[in-house]
This record gives structure tokens, sequence and C-alpha cells, in this order.
């Protein structure tokens, strides 16, 4: 166990019936990194996160994190641990505000029951005020400050795809998982998001990008992991990886011989 | 939290409401004892159903859990306020004694009912819940025998009324020239209560908890990706919902002074919900507003469209519990087409940091 690695990923593996949606995967994240992880549709990416943040339960394999296992743990005990995501589909409370959504993102930090609710003493009083005070800053961090009062639902897509980091970051994260963060978005809101995601970097989070948005990938990424079919078909650095013949060939089907002069 | 008027621009207006609605609240039994005691009745009737539609808007409003045995809390509550303050067993213990109790034991049974139920959702939650509240009817209506401990369908009589030393809720009295009936000071009594319920629930709902409770309701999975343990959340909301179920039970025994198991039927629990649905689902002012309207629009019905049948035909056609479930029906449909979230839903909550946001 070196310092420098927080999550070290022993052959993961996870079948749904006889799909194997991953096998025997390893991989390991830096701290400090951006860690990119591309592959067709298909190729197991999301199942890898869900595995990761405890929704499945893995069929093989072990995740090491921060110098402690994280097997059989539940999302909300990752949660704990310091592994924060965001979803592929935007999963924000819709009919909350925008605040409220990065509040319940302090949850897991903070301590208050059912009796400092109740009776509103000093330290609960405290607490909340350090939760609004925390949950506007991370708002202005990822830029919708000014829609802080808005239903979660009623903000522009990109808003959404940022507030769910903001909520993601509320939670103090080592590592921060996204999962396709840049889809949908045009191309000026994905340089304020490739902006957004070397801010974090900066101070101190650790990022694992599920991207569909090559041109992201490739310009944002220290090292990027392939998956196909569940399995890891390669890992370097964002050069490296694009000029492998086997990601090529996953991207662009591969063996493809077409014999044009026959016909 | 809901905004009439600019109470940013006009603090002082709050206060003008505060003692104008007082005044009113304080003066309104004499107001009503005027037109007939019955009447204040209905209303004591009317706060015990805002302190079960309260309880059951945290389970059903704020936490998204679907429940239709809500009922079987009041249950709980009633018959342990009976069975520890009546000749039954020879127990006569004071009523705030037992009104903790009575709130604790319907907590346990939230969780215990909450406990099985954690993975199950929607429909399915709202069977297993439905069952339950029969399971304890049918419990209540048999544990006669070979022990008897609720006497059955004849159910517990005599239960003693509030005390608090030589102060009776239930006889008359003149107190300063005014006449304090019983239902009087039963209601003086459940508006201190309700304040500090309506107090608590507004409380719960602005806290860590009930934003916890509001993120399982809208969406469950992402609310455990934020550490929430939902697991802990939703078994507290059925324990705190319960409790309140508890106290209301309780005083509604005291109220009456004889509790059977056939107060406790599915039908109370589906208007308990219908309380909630009407209103608002997860907005406190809205809860207490479909509370109070359907305890006493049945009762305004009752009361008017008997003698006016009567004016118009010289007899009585339509029974007037009849009249009521039909209005009640029309209203339900009614209300789910125009106004699917209620009389009165909540509006997003506005929070403005008073020290400015960080810029």
């Amino acid at each position: 166990m070196t310092a420098l690695s927080l999550l070290t990923a022993t052959s993961i593996s996870k079948r749904f019936g006889g799909v194997h949606a991953l096998s025997e995967v390893d991989f390991t994240i830096n701290h400090g990194e951006i860690y990119g992880l591309i592959g067709p549709n298909g190729a197991g990416k999301t199942s890898l996160f869900n595995v990761l943040t405890g929704i499945y339960d893995a069929d093989g394999g072990t995740f090491n994190f921060d110098g402690e296992p994280l097997d059989r743990l539940k999302p909300n005990q990752v949660a704990e641990r310091g592994i924060a995501r965001t979803f592929q589909n935007i999963r924000l409370f819709q009919n909350l505000s925008a605040l409220e959504n990065v509040m319940i993102g302090r949850h897991v930090r903070t301590h208050a029951g059912v009796f400092g609710a109740i009776l509103r003493d000093k330290a609960t009083l405290a607490e909340e005020a350090a939760i609004e005070k925390r949950a506007y800053e991370l708002l202005d961090y990822v830029g919708v400050a000014k829609r802080a009062n808005a239903q979660a639902r009623h903000l522009a897509y990109g808003d959404q795809r940022r507030l769910e980091i903001a909520r993601a970051l509320a939670t103090e994260p080592k590592l921060l998982a996204l999962d396709e963060p840049a889809a949908g978005m045009n191309a000026t809101e994905t340089q304020t998001l490739k902006a957004l995601l070397e801010n974090i970097r900066r101070d101190g989070t650790t990022i694992l990008l599920i991207e569909h948005d090559m041109k992201l990938v490739m310009n944002v990424c220290d090292r990027v992991l392939v998956l196909d079919y569940g399995k890891k078909i390669a890992e370097g650095s964002a050069s490296e990886v694009q000029n492998d013949p086997k990601v090529i060939a996953a991207y662009l089907g591969g063996e493809v011989s077409l014999n044009l002069k026959g016909a | 939290m809901h905004a009439f008027f600019d109470t940013r621009k006009h603090p002082e207006l709050v206060w003008v409401g505060i003692v104008v609605v007082a005044m009113t609240l304080t003066a309104l039994p004499f107001a009503l004892a005027g037109v007939g005691t019955a009447w204040v009745r209905i209303t004591n009737s009317a706060i015990l159903y805002v302190f079960l539609a309260l309880g059951l808007n945290i389970v059903v409003g704020f936490a998204g859990l679907l429940d239709l045995g809500y009922i079987a809390f009041y249950a709980v509550g009633a018959y342990t306020y009976a069975l520890l303050a009546s000749p039954h067993f020879n127990i006569h213990l004071p009523f705030w004694v037992v009104l903790p109790i009575g709130a604790g034991i319907a907590c346990l049974f939230g969780a215990l009912l909450g406990a099985p139920t954690l993975k199950l959702r929607g429909d399915y939650l709202a069977i297993v819940t439905l069952g339950f509240g029969e399971i304890i009817r049918i419990f209540l209506n048999n544990l006669s025998q070979p022990v008897n401990i609720t006497n059955g369908p004849q159910g517990i009589t005599l239960i003693d009324p509030f005390r608090i030393g030589g102060f009776n809720f239930k006889t008359s009295q003149t107190i300063v020239g005014l006449d304090f009936t019983g239902p009087i000071k039963y209601y003086y009594f459940l508006l201190i209560v309700l304040i500090a319920v309506i107090v608590i629930n507004l409380r719960l709902q602005n806290s860590r908890l009930g934003r916890a409770w509001e993120a399982v309701r809208e969406d469950e999975i992402a609310a455990r990706a934020m550490g929430i343990n939902t697991r802990n959340v939703k078994l507290l909301a059925f324990a705190m919902g319960a409790s309140f179920g508890g106290v209301a039970g309780a005083i509604f025994s005291a109220t009456q002074q004889f509790v059977s198991p056939e107060s406790f039927g599915l039908f109370e629990s589906i208007i308990v919900l219908a309380m909630v649905v009407l209103g608002g689902m997860g907005h406190i002012p809205g809860v207490i507003l479909g509370a109070v309207l359907l305890t006493l629009l049945p009762e305004l019905l009752r009361y008017t469209m008997e003698p006016l049948q009567h004016a118009l035909f010289g007899r009585v056609f339509i029974d007037a519990e009849i009249i009521r479930l039909l209005v009640f029906g029309i209203a339900l449909v009614a209300i789910m087409l125009y106004r699917p979230a209620g009389l009165w839903p909540s509006a997003v909550r506005k929070r403005e940091l008073e020290t400015g946001t960080t810029k």
C-alpha cells in the first residue's frame, strides 16, 4: 500500500444472470488524479460505479479505499468513507430547492437528531447555520448560487448537472465519482465544466470520471481506463490510450475488412 | 413560510396576526357553546384529527411512505390510556404520566411496523400497513381470552377523565363568571397540545432529519448515495408519526371515557389519509386545513341536509350519512382532478442567508 494510491480495485467481477458486466477489472487511482473511465455503450462503466458505491455487491474482487477495504458496505457507508457520486440520468431531489439539495449532502458530516430538531438548542442552531453557509458556498463554487431557491427540477440541464456535483461535494468526498457530467452540455458548458473539474482537483479532491465526450476526457484526465464488454482493454495516459489499436477497434469495430472489390 | 403579505417589510404584521388568531381561538369555544355544546365537541374532535393528520403527514408527506394502517397507533394510544386509567385493571395513573407512556408505546409499535417494511415502497407498503392496522384491531377485539386484557368488542368503559389535583376536566364549573363546561376545558387543553404539536412538526420539517425524510421521499437511491442511512431515517419517520397518533389516542380515550375496537377501523385510516392528501401532502398548514375541513364538513351536512329535506319535501329521503359519503367521494375526485397537490400545497421554501452569499 503506497501512500500514492487512493483507490485500488483488484479483479472486480459482476454478473447479471449470464452477462458478465465486469470481469476481473483491476485499476488504481492515485491521490489528486483525474482518472477517466471510458468505453463503448454497455462496456460496464456504470456497473463499475454501482459496485464501487455499494449499490450492487460485487460477485468477486475487492476495493481498497484510503488504506481500508470497502467490501460489503452499503451506499451510505461508502459515502461516509468518502466516495461521493453523481448519476448518469441526474437524480436530484427534484421538488426541493437547489440549496436544500446541497444541504442534504451535508447530512453525513453533521449530527443533529430528533431532540436537536425539536429543542433547537445552541449546538443544533449553530450546525444548521453552518450547513446553510457551506451549501451556499458550494452552490457558488459550481456556479448556481443565483438559483439557490429554485426547485431543482426547474433548473437548466447544465445547472442540474453542476448542482449534482455541488451536492456530492457537500459530503466532503476524498474521491468524487462523476457519471457522464458533460452529457447533453453544449461546448461552452463543457468548457466551464472542465474548469470546474480542474478546480475541484486543485482543491484536493480526486476525481473518477466516466465520460463520452472524448475531447473533455483527453483534455482533463491524467490517466484513462478503457473497458469493453466488462474487461479492461487498456490503461494509460490519454495519448497512449488514444493510439491503442484495441481501443480503436472497440470504438470503431475491430477486425472488419470490407471486401468491395469482390462485389 | 407562506406569504400572505410581505412580513419581511412589515414584521409588526406578524404580531398583529398572532394576536388576532390567539384572540379568536381563545373566544371560539364560548361562541360555539352559544350555538350548542355539540359544536365544542366537534371542534375538539377536529383538533384530535389535526394531531392524527399531522402525525401521518410525517410518514406520508415528509418521508413519502404510504401508510394505510395509521389508525392502529391511535388505537394503541387509546387502549394504553384506557388500561392504565380505568377500573378495568383498577389502575388509575394520572394523565400526564399515561400520555408519555401512550406516545412511547405507539412509537414502539411504529418502529415494529417500520422494521419489516423497510424494503417495501408504494403499493406493497400500503398493503402491509393496511394489514397491520387490521391486525391491531382484531387483536383488540379478541384479547379478552384467556386473560381479559382489552375486554373484547365490549370495549373499556368508565375511563378516567383528565384531572390535575382537584381540577377535573369533565365537570362544569364557573371561573371568573364564565361557564366552563367539560368540553370547553378539554378544548383549551387540546389547544395547548396543538400548539406544541405544530411547533414540533415545523421544527422537524426544517431540520437535518426533516431534510433526510424529504430526500428519501424524492429519491431513495440518491439519498443513500449521499450518505443518508435510509433505514434509520424511515424507522424514525414511522416512530415519530406513530407517537403523535398515540397522544391523540390517549386524549380521545379520556374525552370519550369509552373505547372499543369499532372506533379504529380501516375507514378511519382512510379518512386521516384523505385529510393529508386533500390538504396538501408535506405542507403543515395544508394538512391542518384538510383535517379541519373533513371533520367539520360532515357535521355541517348532518345539521343542514336533513332539515333541508324536511323543509322541501316534508320527509327525509336520503340519510345525512349517505350524503356525507357522496360529498366525500366527489370532493376527493374533484381535488385529485383539479388540485392534485392538495388544497394548500407547499411552496418551495425560500431561504435567505442572513450574512449574504460569499462572493
